[in-house]
């Protein structure tokens, strides 16, 4: 068998892999942050409870509903989306004309309210999700065994992570979230709807961190805790990546995770650390992160 | 009149404090209500009077304990040493992690220092001398100066009130002091102040440090107080916690972080009894509501009400 440094190529190709699909999820989780941070100036501290939620809602659909896999893509980040909105103008509305530091501790109690309640409700020990029938299996590449799912992982969050820029970036849509992002006040006496499109983005965002965690509750084990960890993972994406950009958290996420699987092939001590350690050097080199401006 | 009213209460809060051990509360639980409120003090001294809100001084809480509770276990050391070893540790920690955090400000700022604790929380989990997830557990609490013994409940009170009441004075004296001034300034107006020629860096810098190794001399008291020294006090939610005990006491005020974090640390004490799990999620929507609807905070609120009359 092919080694390179005295480890075979088809374990590093498979590290490399699931580096990817971590990596996949960062950069949703990541996109969606800056997209709720460039409107509403609210880092959105409970984007790792909604994603937890979002994979929670897949599983109570299943078990208790029957509904599968492909209607719960869709539905759960809706109805993730939903709650989004009814937080936004419940709480977050009454924090903008603050300092932003306090819709991040605001986010940050919406969050433990919301682990703290799907840990009282389905407990600690974490359940497992079924991979849909239609991506069950591996494809042998010759060089690698794919396992499909994570192949269909990676495909659906690019695909989803270049939709979301390409509204935002592309269409009337986007020019006016761009807009609000500007001048909001400018924007509303255009006629536009601000308060809506701040409930909407909020909403937009969270059901994005909704699909990610549909999406991911095949691969880990679904517990209420799940969130809490990655959250600060992706705030140190964001750190490097900068969270003015949303091409530059999609790209800093996908390549972050490819280096944390690369780090468990090499030294797998560091991989839980590797992505802070890179934040510190990105602090020290540019301190604005590689995509931003300062 | 303002004044002589705060000064009757700080000499009944003496009072008070000086007789929990005739009035028949458990000594323990004051004691790790001292140890919390000492840290939200330190908390306060970078939030309330620098206006740097860090996210991760679990870091420097939890790691101060683990050297401690290391040097009292594994090498023997003696009560005041350790605790001046792992105080300093969290100082040397806090040096590094300031460092990197002031490059950036606000929320980017509370992100780093939150990423950084999660990264001492995995050296902690990993490093030969932590013990894992079980944590350091049977520390002694020795004795002080080789004569007082700490072992009994009162004894070790005293010290940990002692020691709390040093800390409390001296954040006063570094607040009305003229680097105090100069960090308030900072908080008010940065480019002002750096207008005027200071070097705005080196004096966050420095507060920074501060904080961090009050918050570690906190911990390492808290380590040998209950001895034992685990990895909960380096999670995120303990970050969280001590923001949550400020900010319900009231940000920038000085007896603001001990009334919040005797609110926070009995709550979870006898509310952990009746609803169990549920703390989490109550501890969750307090915050919430002191977001929206007190952000003075209760001694905030208080001073508030008594300017207006």
């Amino acid at each position: 068998m092919t080694q390179v440094f005295g480890i075979p190529v088809a374990v590093i190709l498979g590290q490399l892999m699931l580096g990817l699909v971590n990596g996949s999820f960062y950069a949703m989780l990541s996109l969606g942050l800056a997209v709720i941070f460039g409107l509403m100036r609210v880092v959105n501290f409970a984007h790792g409870a909604f994603y937890a939620l979002g994979a929670f809602a897949a599983l109570l659909a299943l078990q208790k509903l029957g509904i599968g896999y492909w209607p719960a893509l869709v539905l759960a980040p809706l109805a993730v989306g939903v709650l989004g909105v009814v937080a936004e103008r419940l709480f977050l509305r009454h924090l903008y004309r603050l300092d932003p530091l306090y819709g991040l501790l605001l986010t940050f109690g919406i969050a433990l309210v919301i682990e703290g309640t799907l840990h009282q409700v389905f407990g600690s020990s974490g359940e497992s999700y079924p991979v849909p029938e239609a991506l069950q299996g591996v494809l042998n590449l010759g060089f690698m065994i794919l396992p499909i799912y994570r192949a269909w992982v990676i495909v659906a969050s690019v695909v989803v992570c270049f939709s979301t820029w390409f509204v935002i970036e592309r269409t009337r849509l986007g020019a006016t979230l761009r807009a609000a992002t500007e001048n909001a006040p400018l924007l509303q006496a255009f006629g536009v709807n601000v308060p809506l499109l701040m409930a909407a983005t909020y909403g937009g965002g969270v059901a994005l961190a909704a699909l990610a965690g549909v999406l991911s509750a095949p691969v880990i084990l679904v517990t209420s805790d799940m969130g809490s960890s990655l959250v600060v993972v992706v705030f140190a994406v964001v750190v490097i990546g900068g969270m003015g950009s949303i091409l530059g958290s999609i790209v800093s996420g996908l390549a972050l995770g490819v280096i944390e699987g690369f780090t468990k092939v090499i030294y797998p001590e560091a991989s839980n650390i590797v992505v802070f350690v890179i934040m510190a050097l990105v602090l020290i080199l540019r301190p604005a992160g590689l995509f931003g401006r300062e | 009149m303002y004044v002589s009213l705060t000064r009757a209460f700080y000499v009944l809060a003496c009072a008070f404090a000086l007789a929990v051990p005739l009035l028949g509360i458990y000594p323990v639980f004051m004691m790790k209500l001292l140890c919390f409120a000492m840290f939200a003090c330190a908390f306060n001294l970078l939030l309330g009077f620098s206006g740097m809100l860090s996210f991760g001084h679990a870091a420097f809480f939890g790691s101060a304990g683990y050297v401690t509770g290391w040097l009292v276990t594994a090498h023997g050391w003696g009560t005041l040493p350790a605790i001046a070893v792992g105080t300093a540790a969290s100082a040397l920690l806090g040096l590094a992690v300031g460092a990197l955090a002031i490059r950036r400000r606000g929320i980017y700022f509370a992100m780093i220092t939150m990423a950084l604790a999660q990264l001492v929380y995995f050296v902690c989990l990993e490093a030969p001398f932590t013990g894992g997830e079980n944590g350091l557990q049977g520390l002694p609490r020795g004795a002080l100066l080789g004569v007082l013994l700490l072992k009994s409940d009162v004894g070790m009170y005293y010290f940990v009130l002692a020691a709390f009441v040093a800390v409390f004075v001296f954040i006063r004296r570094v607040v009305h002091s003229p680097f105090g001034q100069v960090l308030k300034a900072i908080r008010e107006n940065e480019p002002r102040a750096i207008s005027l020629g200071y070097e705005i860096n080196r004096y966050k810098l420095v507060a920074f440090v501060l904080s961090a190794a009050l918050a570690g001399l906190a911990g390492s008291l808290k380590a040998l107080v209950l001895g034992f020294a685990t990895l909960s006090d380096v999670l995120q939610s303990n970050s969280g916690e001590v923001i949550l005990m400020t900010l319900v006491g009231g940000t920038g005020t000085f007896f603001g972080p001990v009334a919040g974090a005797a609110v926070v640390v009995t709550l979870q004490e006898y509310l952990s009894d009746v609803v169990g799990g549920w703390v989490t999620v109550i501890i969750g929507a307090v915050f919430v509501a002191c977001v929206l609807l007190f952000r003075r905070g209760i001694v905030g609120e208080l001073a508030a009400l008594r300017q207006r009359r």
